[in-house]
């Protein structure tokens, strides 16, 4: 048991500055510390990536779950993570001026991953 | 009804699986039934009928009808074998199911990507592209043959959810469980994971305008005092609805899954009825999947019920989008056919009772009901300022706010306690560059789209000739990966049941053999335990277990049910089948009765003064024999059989109907022997055709006394008249 955070009920002195609220204002009262929870969760999730999304995004690129992993991991071992595993994908296909999936497999097979950092401008 | 003959083909749905397209996304709810009629009843708010159904058995007496609740109503199905789940999902969907919840296979949250193929599961089954597949292609045909859309459903969690989300956008699911919380406190995934992945998976749910339920109701199940959580359940129900809103999500599409709290004993109306109305109040206009509660199930299927109707009964006084079911088996095993089956009568059965029920009654705004819906509010209130003032969501839980059995404020210092950079997962997010990009739709968060020339509404697989949201081909359809662990290797090893002529008993796998057999045993609980294995292996049942035990009296006797496994295979073609009755319609048998006047004579007899069953035989007004102008001459209750056997002859009848609902020590046959044994005593058994009937009587063993004809529990007047109009036919013949 976590002492720190044991409590006796002090909802009747707890509750004192909401008692004047009208049930509506108490609803929007409960909607915006709902909003002002989640603001910087969203945040969070706008500016950040994940394997998973990263993997979904070749998913919906036409690339297995298999491959996508593969392409994913290699992404990461080569700090191109923040550029997105698709547009490392996407980009080799516009450079290499072959298709989004003959792209994915020269990436899987460690091919063309110099060309694509330097195109992004990252040095090795 | 109409019945169809076949069984399910399995082997048909897992044909041609890399072609199969799903023929709508998205979810459907039921329409309002135009017409309120159904047989003699009006109703006020109830669904369009079904083609095809199974009416509960009390519809009998109201013309067979079927009324169909205005709620979806949800079964869960977790078997581990999709391929029995599919025969299990038809089985719901007669009973009324269109929300069709696959659970997953343990440990598949942690499993990091896609599982393919179709490996056996354990408690739910792997969700892989070819099972989703499969079974949505199966509920294709069942959606037709019952005439109602289902919806079909799993969970969007752990580690993959994105593409697990991608996968179900592309296949068709209709709805998911997607709740970032459920992955923080039950499966010690990473938050901050949790949470990033959690707004890509909304946001390809929303463009697949799939149902998402949250998971909120796994608090009640998981708290030590669990009806104490109703503040901080307020508090997850709006962190996830707040970050679906912002990941893209119409309201409409966000269903809260609300369980009521407390349970009987406890008084679960008072309890549960002001949080289910606060909860209304709060999260106006968004869904709500009223959950049943799983906390207090123990083995007694019984005792569930119970529950789950005042469940109902909460539902139907505020509101309810999906009315969910638990097996009532769930707190024993993982549920079994008949028990999903079950869930779903009683839901349908409990909802069309209820009909109607606010034009009757009202729940009250004032009183206790006003105090105690505004006190639950306002402790919500308290908990999101208190969590705001520690440093937000994540420092709550990692301060221990959730699953806390006080009830907020008070905390018991006995929440669940997760670190921010803990859990499964940890480290593995990653910031995004200013060029970052995904050439993909239904993508949440910064996408630097403009580098290419794309405005901010375009669809960015545009510049890759679209996705495979867009172009099915481009979908990478995996068959199997596992030579061993697969659909067609479990199939063959129970191929000889499949075409329906070797039969075994099962509950939830082909030929699984599982029987339960209820036993009342005149001893304590221990004893008649023990003793209850031993009876089950006597009946020749392997792997004997007891599953539920009842004190009927300390002393005196004990209630014990064990399951056992029926080890051996029936032959269909060994087995004496009864034909079908072969009636005679109506016409024939009045016609026949014109022509040649029929009289009868009709008794209970012995000390039987149970008359209802004889008098729906016979009387007109329930559509008995007298109908056909027969002539019935009812001499009464408990009338001995010699009397009976007289007045046939006084009256010089062509039968006599004699009807015993006692069968206690085998009263009713014997009686039917004596009834014989005077008529040949009397040298006139050939003048009359008698005839027996009542609840415990089978046919064979009444002609075994010495009756032309015995008829047992469902029998009509018609089935009557057609044997006796036969009968007199072959009499009449030289």
């Amino acid at each position: 048991m976590n002492k720190t955070t044991v409590r006796p009920d002090d909802f009747a002195s707890r509750r004192e500055h909401l008692a004047s609220l009208t049930d509506e204002r108490l609803k929007a009262y409960f909607w915006e510390l709902a909003e002002r929870s989640v603001d910087p969760l969203i945040t969070l999730a706008s500016t950040h990536t994940t394997p998973s999304i990263e993997r979904s995004v070749l998913l919906r690129m036409g690339f297995s779950d298999a491959e996508a992993k593969v392409i994913v991991d290699k992404t990461i071992d080569r700090s191109l993570i923040g550029k997105g595993a698709g547009h490392v994908v996407y980009r080799l296909a516009v450079i290499d001026g072959v298709s989004v999936r003959a792209a994915g497999m020269k990436l899987m097979a460690d091919e063309g991953w110099d060309r694509v950092a330097s195109a992004f401008g990252v040095k090795r | 009804m109409n019945v169809p003959e076949k069984k399910l083909d399995v082997r048909a749905i897992l044909r041609d699986l890399e072609h199969y397209e799903p023929r709508r996304h998205g979810w459907t709810w039921r329409v309002p039934a135009a017409d309120p009629q159904y047989g003699p009843c009006t109703y006020s708010d109830l669904s369009e009928p079904l083609r095809r159904s199974i009416p509960p058995l009390a519809a009998k007496s109201f013309g067979g009808i079927d009324p169909q609740p205005m709620p979806v109503i949800t079964t869960e199905i977790a078997s581990g074998r999709f391929e029995d789940d599919i025969r299990r999902m038809r089985m719901a969907a007669w009973h009324g199911a269109d929300h069709i919840m696959v659970i997953r296979t343990a440990g598949q949250s942690h499993f990091d990507g896609l599982i393919e193929g179709t490996p056996q599961g354990v408690g739910g089954v792997p969700i892989t592209r070819k099972q989703v597949r499969a079974s949505r292609k199966a509920l294709d045909a069942i959606e037709d043959e019952v005439g109602r859309p289902i919806n079909f459903h799993s969970y969007v969690s752990g580690v993959a959810g994105p593409e697990i989300a991608v996968m179900y956008a592309e296949e068709g699911v209709n709805g998911a469980h997607q709740d970032p919380q459920y992955n923080v406190l039950y499966r010690n995934i990473n938050m901050v994971r949790s949470f990033v992945d959690a707004a890509e998976s909304k946001k390809i749910m929303a463009g697949a305008e799939m149902l998402q339920i949250d998971g909120a109701h796994n608090a009640n199940a998981t708290a030590k005092v669990a009806w104490n959580v109703m503040p901080e359940l307020l508090v997850q129900h709006a962190v996830n609805c707040a970050y679906s809103v912002r990941a893209g999500m119409k309201k409409e599409n966000i269903s809260l899954s609300t369980v009521p709290p407390a349970a009987s004993p406890a008084p679960d109306l008072k309890l549960n009825l002001p949080y289910a109305v606060a909860i209304r109040d709060l999260f106006e206009g968004f869904r709500m999947r009223a959950q049943m509660n799983t906390k207090y199930m123990e083995s007694s299927t019984r005792e569930a019920t119970v529950t789950h109707v005042l469940n109902m009964v909460v539902s139907k006084l505020t509101s309810a989008d999906i009315q969910s079911t638990i097996t009532p088996d769930e707190g024993r095993n993982v549920p079994w056919h008949m028990y999903n089956v079950e869930a779903c009568d009683t839901a349908k059965q409990a909802l069309v009772g209820m009909d109607g029920l606010l034009d009757c009654v009202a729940v009250r705004t004032d009183g206790y009901m006003k105090e105690r819906v505004r006190e639950i509010k306002e402790r919500a209130v308290l908990f999101l300022e208190d969590m705001l003032a520690t440093g937000g969501y994540f420092a709550a839980v990692e301060a221990g706010f959730f699953i806390d059995s006080g009830l907020y404020p008070e905390r018991n210092g006995d929440g669940m306690v997760r670190k921010v950079n803990g859990g499964i997962g940890a480290g593995s997010v990653f910031a995004r560059d200013a060029d970052y990009f995904a050439p993909v739709p239904s993508h949440f968060g910064d996408n630097n789209v403009a580098q290419y020339g794309l405005r901010k509404d375009d669809d960015p697989a545009s510049l890759i000739g679209g996705s495979t949201f867009t172009d099915r081909r481009k979908i990478v359809y995996v068959d199997e990966l596992d030579p061993e662990d697969n659909v067609d290797n479990r199939m063959k090893e129970v191929a000889k049941y499949a075409d329906g002529s070797l039969l075994r008993p099962e509950v939830q796998w082909s030929g699984d053999g599982t029987v339960v057999v209820d036993l009342t045993i005149p001893a304590a609980e221990a004893v008649a335990a023990a003793a209850a294995l031993d009876i089950g292996r006597k009946m020749n049942l392997a792997d004997v277990e007891v599953i539920h035990r009842e004190i009927l009296h300390p002393a005196e006797a004990t209630r014990i049910q064990i399951k056992g496994t029926f080890a051996f295979d029936i032959d269909v073609a060994s087995l004496t089948i009864p034909p079908p009755p072969d009636l005679l319609s109506d016409a024939e048998i009045s016609a026949f009765v014109k022509d040649r006047p029929v009289k009868i004579v009709a008794a209970t007899v012995g000390e039987d003064e149970h008359s209802v069953g004889l008098r729906e035989i016979i009387d007109i007004k329930h559509g008995g024999i007298e109908k056909y102008g027969i002539q019935c001459e009812y001499l009464g209750t408990s009338v001995p059989v010699d009397k009976l056997v007289d007045a046939a002859i006084e009256t010089d009848a062509d039968a006599i109907l004699l009807s015993t609902i006692i069968s206690h020590d085998d009263v009713h046959y014997r009686n039917m022997k004596k009834i014989c044994d005077y008529a040949i005593e009397k040298g006139v058994r050939d003048r009359f055709v008698i005839i027996g009937g009542g609840t415990q009587v089978t046919p064979e063993l009444a002609v075994k006394q010495g009756l032309d004809a015995g008829f047992g529990r469902g029998t009509h007047g018609v089935h009557v008249a057609s044997f006796l109009v036969r009968r007199l036919r072959d009499k009449r013949r030289p």
